[in-house]
């Protein structure tokens, strides 16, 4: 049963959205909102369980002494820090001015735009060792990635050009690799819904 | 090891100084760049123009501060439009930043003078619903009921008492719907949840790096426009004939992606000559 259960809530919600988007009748849609609620609160939830998960990966590391335990305590300092601003003064404490939203401002902007900055380091490093002529492939990924750049640069009676070029890179090589890629997408989610439902594929259950 | 070689192995640590000039030296000079703006620019800037004043303008700021130098000045200059043209702004986040990083971009705008003389008021010109968790379901609700997706707004009062938000059902009293993306959910879902089955009119910006991914939806109509990156910012600010934050950071993006080009050329440079040294 604890595995029989699951599988008919899947088949029976699965078959009914797929069916739900052919009947435009107003009890179908009832439901189908209903349901859209539902997985709003499921995903309110999996916020919980994320913070739960987190806090015991952290404790868990701390506890063990593992190798840089010292950022989990870092992690549930800020964790509790941030939780407790928040749930102190509720819908207040999200105005500006406040010392919820200047330790947002201060200490977690700094912190993403740093952690977001460093690519352009490494993505100019990274391409320096490996934008190399060395074959023909190489080649043609080189002068692309070239083109794509200079675009951004005015390059004066040169720009409209390279503009044009940069511009249909995009819109056809580009669009057709994409598009085939997004039609593979689409196939394979399809495939593992319909093995989902019919309860062919049944790693969401974990182990026993 | 001569020259050649040494260049070839070159430290990354003094790639990285240059880069780190490149990128902060410009910043401290104004430089006018010639910006032209690119037909899915235009497109999108077009699609705005035909609005008549009062129209309501859906804007989903997807994003969070990492990406902040590329999205921020299209959210800004995306805000001082709409006031200017007096478009009505409901802005909603499927990132729990984003109505944050919309604030903080009104709170620049409605310090310009311009704007200033218009006087929005929140609740009536423009409102903020914060965000909701859900991802693409968000969307998907939204389409049959903004109001229960979004029962309050980003400081806890009723979205029904908003007068602003009078009317506002579903989708079909939107009249155009702007997204800011840096990933997942973004435009991506947008087109598919929104889009699609419930026939929106899109607009996107997106990070450069990103902005490839949409291209498919551009020609196929279901996207009407595309910022892509600061570039697609800066056009955008050109098109409403107000050069701001992106134009001025264009300067220092335009200078630090030609040295990336310098430094690959003179890498294969490097990479040839000793290869022809070796085979002699």
């Amino acid at each position: 049963m604890r595995r029989q259960l699951p599988i008919l809530i899947v088949f029976v919600s699965g078959v009914f959205m797929v069916i739900q988007y052919f009947i435009p009748h107003e009890s179908f849609e009832f439901i189908y909102e209903y349901a859209m609620d539902w997985i709003i609160i499921i995903g309110i939830f999996a916020m919980l369980l994320g913070l739960w998960s987190l806090t015991r990966a952290s404790v868990s590391k701390v506890q063990a002494k593992a190798p840089g335990w010292g950022f989990s305590v870092m992690t549930l300092v800020g964790l509790a820090t941030m939780l407790f601003l928040g749930f102190y003064k509720g819908n207040k404490s999200i105005a500006e001015g406040t010392f919820f939203m200047d330790l947002f401002w201060y200490i977690y902007t700094p912190i993403q735009a740093t952690m977001f900055s460093l690519l352009a380091f490494y993505i100019a490093s990274a391409a320096y060792r490996s934008f190399r002529v060395r074959t023909v492939l190489a080649t043609i990924l080189l002068v692309t990635a070239l083109i794509i750049m200079l675009r951004l640069i005015p390059l004066g009676p040169i720009s409209g050009v390279n503009q044009w070029l940069a511009s249909w890179i995009l819109t056809v090589p580009n669009m057709a690799a994409k598009r085939a890629i997004w039609i593979g997408v689409g196939l394979g989610a399809t495939a593992t819904a319909l093995k989902i439902i019919f309860g062919i594929e049944r790693a969401y259950m974990g182990k026993d | 090891m001569n020259f050649l070689e040494k260049l070839l192995a070159l430290d990354r640590r003094i790639i990285f100084l240059f880069i780190a000039i490149a990128v902060a030296l410009p910043l401290f000079f104004t430089v006018k760049l010639h910006i032209e703006v690119t037909p899915v620019v235009r497109n999108l800037h077009n699609a705005l123009e035909a609005l008549p004043p009062g129209s309501k303008v859906l804007v989903s700021l997807d994003y969070d501060p990492g990406s902040m130098p590329e999205l921020q000045p299209m959210a800004e200059s995306f805000f001082r439009y709409c006031f200017m043209r007096d478009l009505k702004i409901i802005i909603i986040g499927l990132w729990p930043n984003g109505p944050i990083q919309a604030n903080s971009a009104l709170e620049v705008i409605l310090n310009e003078p311009d704007i200033k003389k218009k006087n929005p008021k929140y609740g009536i010109d423009y409102v903020n619903l914060g965000y909701t968790a859900g991802n693409e379901v968000v969307i998907e609700r939204m389409g049959s009921d903004i109001p229960v997706t979004f029962p309050k707004d980003y400081s806890g009062s009723k979205t029904e008492d908003l007068p602003l938000m009078k009317g506002v059902k579903n989708f079909n009293n939107i009249d155009f719907v702007y997204n800011l993306s840096a990933g997942y959910p973004g435009t991506v879902e947008w087109v598919l949840f929104g889009v699609d089955p419930y026939k929106i009119k899109l607009g996107a910006g997106n990070t450069a790096v990103q902005a490839p991914q949409i291209y498919p939806y551009l020609n196929s109509g279901q996207l009407v426009g595309l910022l892509g990156g600061m570039k697609g910012g800066a056009e955008f600010e050109i098109a409403t004939g107000h050069p701001a934050k992106a134009v001025k950071f264009m300067f220092s993006q335009s200078v630090s992606h030609a040295l990336i080009c310098f430094f690959i050329l003179i890498g294969n440079f490097a990479y040839f000559a000793t290869r022809k040294k070796k085979g002699a």
